[in-house]
């Protein structure tokens, strides 16, 4: 898990805490909040953080590799049954690069990413209009730290919900 | 460098004249730098003894074949009438250019012996033999009329003859400019190589943590002076290279839709994207001409190099296979063009024509090659190779023979030529999260490593040609 998302989790959780009184003083551990308090169904169905906590909205991908693997795959399809019953969110694919590759390559090899990521959804039968995708190559690391255990967090294609979720 | 080249070529008013003859003896023993117009049989007479090129020898060693840089002594300008401030922006630049070039060891002026009063009378040698100083600038700036007036003299300390002069007219907000130009004289006067001082360097300035990076546009001299940005930080900006005839950069933007390439005028700011293609266009450069841009356009999972023509907006497509084919750089004379594939499972440099014509691989190393760019001389494509957990910049010729590395390290990356093909700068990727990239040069030699001040992170440096 990310920092970045980790954080977005926790606030969301403490937004659940706040709207249902809870008394407990909110632990400063953010990690560890978002790490014990997920629990699954907390969020709306069909709303963004449904999506990101109960179907998982990023995929990984080994060194230089576009290839699907079981895992991503076993992903998506939990990602293309959510979307086809949630028909009116659109989302946008963003291929992503580690860092440790130059500018150019990591721009296309983060397109290849999002690319194989957009046609096995449409394979599952989601509609390809609804379907956009994007390359950042290697410009917006989700994980920031100098070794693999990072780098892996890196090497990802994230489904971004651009439209259409229902909001709380 | 030549008086009638700076006047017609530049837009800011300097113009120029060598020093006035008033010393007979002086005139003697002056060697005369190439220039376009020799007025005097004199001066033909000359240039006929000294052929170009002008490797001028001190203590019968050109300066590039020295084992230890050139000691010189840069003398405080002489000013007045409100010159003062020039006269101290002269010496310091021209001290900084000469210094960081690494052929030259600028002498500290605190053991400086003579103080010179009188930029016409001949400097009295023997003080500075005294203080080991092989080369000797004076130098003197005044104001005549709004203008500032400016002059200088290299000696040969030891032989006591004058190796050049100049005279510069011009506005006092040019004085950088100014010393940029006496220090191209000076280097080329003594290295024989092209001098590459009054260049500038367009590069993106990064702020922020590394996941929420800001990028700009900026643009730069190349000692890290006169920083301007170009671009507001709104959209991520990557790869700008300069056209090599205009006052345009070509670069990569992300905006409201699919990233593509753009052109900017560096001077009005005003841009325009390149062309409407169905997907993601990257990787741009121009050609040599300036003519034409060549840059990759993604198709699903590949990408290949295509060529546009700016006039006529006809778009050429280069290569045909399926896989990653990007970064091209063109020769500097327009006939072949280097790029990155990873056709054959990872990045290698390969060499085309012009047309798209003979794909062939010429990096056999171990290790991935990419980035490659052309020299301005021709004689080396630069790149980045990866391996061993390593970034490296090197050279290597364009058939891949003669391959050296300059610099190797946790991540060095994007090389971009001087014009006179003897110094690359790149950029140095720091660790760490608040770790961020930084511009750096290094020599051909694969010496003379060296920071280039920026205000902060920056990278993806690229070299303008020469301005005058």
């Amino acid at each position: 898990m990310t920092k970045t998302v980790s954080f977005k989790f926790a606030a969301a959780l403490c937004c659940v805490l706040a709207l249902a009184a809870c008394s407990k003083k909110s632990t400063p551990d953010l990690e560890a909040n978002a790490a014990a308090g997920l629990g699954a169904g907390q969020a709306m169905p069909g709303s963004e953080q449904d999506f990101a906590t109960n179907v998982g909205d990023r995929i990984f991908f080994e060194n230089d590799q576009s290839t699907l693997t079981a895992e991503a795959q076993e992903t998506l399809r939990r990602q293309a049954q959510w979307l086809q019953q949630y028909t009116n969110v659109s989302i946008q694919v963003e291929g992503h690069a580690d860092e440790r590759g130059t500018r150019e390559y990591n721009i296309a090899l983060s397109a290849r990413r999002a690319t194989a990521t957009r046609e096995f959804l449409i394979a599952q039968g989601v509609e390809a209009s609804r379907v956009s995708s994007i390359a950042y190559g290697k410009e917006r690391p989700a994980a920031l730290c100098d070794a693999e255990q990072c780098w892996s967090q890196n090497r990802r294609a994230v489904t971004v919900i651009t439209g259409g979720a229902k909001t709380s | 460098m030549t008086c009638g080249k700076t006047t017609r070529s530049i837009s800011i008013p300097i113009s120029c004249s060598k020093v006035r003859d008033s010393d007979a003896r002086m005139m003697t023993l002056a060697i005369p730098f190439r220039t376009f117009k020799p007025v005097h049989a004199f001066v033909i007479f000359c240039l006929a003894l000294f052929a170009s090129p002008a490797a001028y020898a001190i203590d019968g060693v050109v300066v590039p074949e020295r084992a230890d840089p050139l000691p010189i002594a840069i003398a405080p300008f002489l000013a007045g009438g409100g010159a003062e401030e020039t006269g101290g922006t002269l010496s310091g630049v021209i001290t900084n250019n000469l210094g960081r070039s690494g052929y030259f060891a600028p002498l500290d002026p605190a053991t400086f012996i003579e103080q010179v009063s009188n930029f016409e009378q001949a400097p009295n040698f023997a003080s500075w033999q005294q203080i080991k100083a092989k080369a000797l600038v004076t130098g003197q700036a005044y104001m005549d009329g709004g203008k500032i007036k400016v002059e200088f003299r290299l000696w040969d300390v030891n032989t006591q003859q004058q190796l050049a002069a100049q005279q510069f007219t011009t506005t006092p907000k040019n004085a950088r400019r100014i010393g940029h130009i006496i220090s191209d004289i000076i280097y080329k006067k003594l290295t024989t190589f092209d001098g590459y001082f009054d260049t500038r360097i367009v590069f993106v300035s990064e702020e922020g943590p590394k996941d929420k990076r800001v990028k700009r546009l900026a643009i730069m001299d190349q000692d890290g002076f006169n920083v301007r940005a170009l671009t507001d930080g709104k959209d991520l900006v990557l790869t700008p290279r300069f056209s090599p005839s205009t006052n345009e950069i070509t670069y990569m933007s992300f905006g409201k839709a699919e990233p593509r390439v753009y052109l900017m005028n560096i001077d009005t700011k005003q841009r325009e994207i390149v062309g409407e293609f169905p997907n993601m266009s990257f990787s741009p450069r121009f050609s040599p001409d300036g003519q034409r841009v060549i840059m990759s356009l993604q198709d699903g999972g590949n990408a290949n190099i295509f060529e546009l023509d700016l006039r006529s907006r006809a778009l050429r497509q280069l290569t045909n296979v399926a896989a990653i084919n990007t970064a091209p750089s063109y020769s500097p004379d327009g006939s072949q063009i280097a790029f990155e594939s990873d056709r054959g499972g990872t990045q290698q440099i390969y060499v085309m024509g012009a047309d798209g014509s003979g794909q062939n691989r010429i990096s056999f190393g171990n290790g991935r090659y990419s980035t490659p760019v052309w020299s301005p001389d021709g004689q080396w494509v630069a790149f980045t190779k990866q391996g061993g957990g390593k970034f490296a910049i090197g050279v290597m010729k364009s058939d891949g023979s003669g391959e050296r590395i300059l610099t190797e390290g946790f991540h060095n990356e994007g090389p971009t030529w001087a014009p006179n093909s003897r110094v690359l700068m790149f950029f140095r990727d720091g660790q760490g999260a608040n770790g961020g990239p930084q511009l750096w040069s290094v020599d051909i030699t694969g010496y003379n490593e060296q920071k280039v001040p920026t205000p902060g992170f920056s990278s993806d440096p690229a070299w303008s040609p020469k301005l005058n």
